[in-house]
């Protein structure tokens, strides 16, 4: 037999073998693809609900007398806050049911409406004081088991027998409708589920993660240049090398333990605060950044290197005309996915009292603040069931973040890159 | 900073025990000191017992070698010979490498190479080097030459800069060919053009000398050509030193060639006598084939 034939007689399996690994590997994907998939569409179809809102049309009367305000004179903001709007929205609710009489009726007709309504409406006739002394037909959002019984097509039970009649009758005169849900995305944390947003959670993960990049990102890249190009390789460099490796595999609860024990017993800085949050986050994403720029930078072919010291670069225009231009990619790469992962980060920022139920949206960096992940957190732990649809609509928004910080990264990526 | 070892420098620091190499071991033992004349008058060079060392590993062995001015002298030998570690000693390039430990006497117009008071980058500055693989920077044509003068604030305005560019790359024989592209990168230029474009670049400093490693050895026999070519005519404002792999190389472009075995310099003469008539029995064999 000659060599020919024995190439011949093995090629079959060769190419078998190959075809199998093809196999095995498009299996791999269609997994991973089917739980991504799975995951995706569990939150999207959670999340549906949460992004409309029903509304109920009550007509109201702000008149002075009624809502008990002085007969003549301006309205000051005082006199408002104190002024009874509540009876006025409960006055139109009754005009609408005038058969409701008994306690119990007017009890159910009430809590119709959202607990948070008059709010609403204190708000609407601050912003326009014209408003009072007329007649307005106004919509008012729907208290969260009336919303979830409209909108899932009547069947939850939360919903009394009394109730669900003056749910038909408003039906039948349109009075009731559903709507997108802006209050989602402009109001801040309530114990009211229809009243409840997530416009705090952004602007506290806002301010956290700029704290976080301002911290980490100068701190990181410069760690990195300096153990990359100009530590001397020693057991002391091998010793930090280490410690910077373990450092990406600590848990992250453990960087809030820190933090709680440092920034916040130590150096006295505010709790629940994102400046302090943001260093604890610093903290831990520290390590990623610095392993991927030291990667990015190590990276950079040394014939460059090499090439501009030859012409007489000193070390330092080296680092910064070479080195760097060429390892951006991956520096920013690394620093954005480091972000990435501080924006989806709980553990830590429980442990600094980000975990706190904050009503009011964080002005800055000192503001007490909570962030997405904890809003998440803190809602998949209430029992009423619309927030069910809020955890599912706040793990999309986060998801949206994520996706879109990641894009970036691919397209930094792509722009910087240079071919050598 | 931490440059890996380059290719050149990794063949002479590993172990070189090439079978045709070792078989000629024996006439080393012999060795007793360079054959040929290692001086010359007037040298811009001067190198005495140099020896090179990586770490535990010694990579030449008590090099004396003149480099005279305006002109071109060729380093040759089989691979792992040391000729590339000691071409780079003379710009210490070798500081870069972690472990790489010189001792010796080397001067350039007198001056200790490696004083304390001999700054590096000065030194680069004026002993500039050309590598073996072309390495542009990934930047365009113009600013691969600008580079050098602007750091070293060779020019006081941007016409002076064009200027710099214009006349280094006419030096390199590139002008003609990239003029109407000086803004598209260099690396999108043929090997043989990268090649020249980084001998503009080097020669856009305004070096006194040009050390040249292996600079053909990844072109095809055309642009070869040119680069030596080349290398005539810069032989009129530098003085080059250039290590070969090729023999015709070395005979084309040298006046005078260095034969180095084994990190020991076995024979210095004129390149037409270590050609015609090697005196010593390696450089020999090494020219007549017999290894390498």
């Amino acid at each position: 037999m000659n060599n020919t034939e024995i190439v011949k007689r093995g090629l079959a399996r060769r190419y078998a073998r190959e075809k199998r690994f093809r196999l095995y590997g498009r299996c791999a994907v269609f997994v991973g693809f089917i739980f991504l998939a799975l995951l995706l569409l569990d939150i999207i179809v959670k999340a549906m609900p949460a992004f409309s809102v029903t509304e109920i049309r009550v007509e109201v009367d702000l008149d002075r007398e009624h809502l008990g305000l002085p007969a003549e004179g301006p309205v000051t903001a005082e006199m408002l806050s104190g002024a009874n709007f509540n009876g006025v929205i409960r006055e139109g609710l009754r005009a609408a049911f005038p058969e409701a009489t008994s306690r119990k009726q007017k009890k159910a007709l009430y809590s119709l409406v959202s607990s948070g309504a008059w709010f609403t409406l204190s708000n609407q006739v601050a912003d326009d004081p014209d408003l009072i002394g007329q007649q307005k037909s106004l919509w008012f959002r729907a208290d969260d088991d009336v919303d979830t019984y409209y909108k899932l097509a009547r069947r939850t039970s939360r919903i009394d027998d009394l109730q669900a009649e003056y749910i038909d009758a408003l039906d039948n005169m349109d009075l009731i409708r559903t709507g997108f849900n802006t209050a989602l995305f402009t109001n801040s944390d309530s114990r009211e589920p229809e009243q409840a947003g997530i416009r705090g959670a952004v602007l506290g993960s806002f301010w956290t993660l700029l704290v976080t990049l301002i911290v980490s990102l100068p701190v990181g890249v410069a760690a990195a240049i300096y153990l990359e190009e100009f530590a001397p390789q020693n057991r002391l460099t091998d010793f930090i090398e280490i410690n910077i490796n373990n450092l990406a595999a600590v848990p992250s609860i453990v960087f809030g333990l820190l933090g709680l024990a440092v920034f916040i017993n130590f150096f006295g800085m505010p709790r629940s605060a994102p400046i302090v949050g943001g260093l604890v986050l610093s903290l831990m994403t520290l390590p990623t950044i610095i392993i991927a720029s030291r990667a990015s930078i190590k990276s950079v072919p040394p014939s460059i290197k090499e090439a501009a010291l030859g012409i007489g670069a000193s070390h330092m225009q080296v680092v910064f005309h070479h080195s760097l231009p060429l390892a951006m990619p991956g520096i920013l790469t690394g620093s954005i996915i480091g972000m990435a992962q501080a924006l989806g980060e709980t553990a830590p920022l429980l442990m600094i009292g980000m975990v706190a139920f904050i009503v009011d949206v964080p002005g800055g960096i000192f503001d007490s603040a909570t962030v997405l992940p904890v809003q998440i957190y803190l809602w998949s732990d209430s029992p009423e069931r619309a927030f069910t649809a809020l955890t599912a609509a706040t793990i999309l928004v986060l998801l949206g973040f994520l996706t879109a910080m990641n894009a970036i990264a691919i397209y930094l990526r792509r722009k910087f890159e240079r071919r050598w | 900073m931490n440059i890996s070892v380059t290719d050149n420098v990794k063949e002479s620091a590993a172990a070189p025990f090439d079978v045709k190499t070792q078989g000629n071991t024996h006439i080393l033992k012999n060795f007793t000191g360079t054959i040929g004349k290692i001086q010359v008058d007037d040298p811009k060079i001067s190198t005495r017992n140099v020896n090179v060392y990586y770490g535990e590993k010694q990579a030449i062995f008590d090099a004396s070698l003149d480099i005279g001015r305006n002109e071109v002298i060729a380093m040759i030998g089989p691979s792992g010979c040391g000729k590339s570690t000691y071409l780079r000693a003379l710009n210490r390039m070798n500081d870069t490498i972690v472990g790489c430990r010189i001792e010796g006497e080397l001067t350039l117009d007198g001056e200790d190479i490696y004083a304390k008071g001999m700054d590096p980058v000065l030194l680069r500055a004026r002993v500039g080097m050309v590598f073996q693989k072309p390495n542009p920077f990934p930047k365009s044509i113009y600013d691969n030459i600008a580079y050098g003068p602007r750091i070293h604030g060779l020019a006081r305005n941007a016409a002076e800069i064009d200027e710099i560019v214009e006349t280094s790359l006419k030096r390199a024989g590139l002008f003609e060919e990239v003029k109407d592209r000086l803004q598209s990168p260099g690396t999108g230029l043929s090997g043989g053009q990268q090649q020249r474009l980084c001998i503009a670049r080097t020669i856009a400093v305004n070096p006194e000398v040009i050390l040249m490693d292996e600079p053909a050895s990844a072109l095809d026999p055309i642009a070869t050509a040119v680069i030596e070519e080349l290398i005539d005519e810069l032989r009129e404002n530098y003085t080059i030193a250039i290590v070969t792999h090729s023999m015709q190389q070395a005979a084309r472009v040298s006046q005078r060639t260095a034969y180095f075995h084994l990190g020991k310099l076995i024979e210095v003469g004129k390149t037409s006598q270590i050609f015609t008539n090697p005196r010593h029995e390696l450089t020999e064999n090494y020219i007549t084939g017999k290894f390498g």
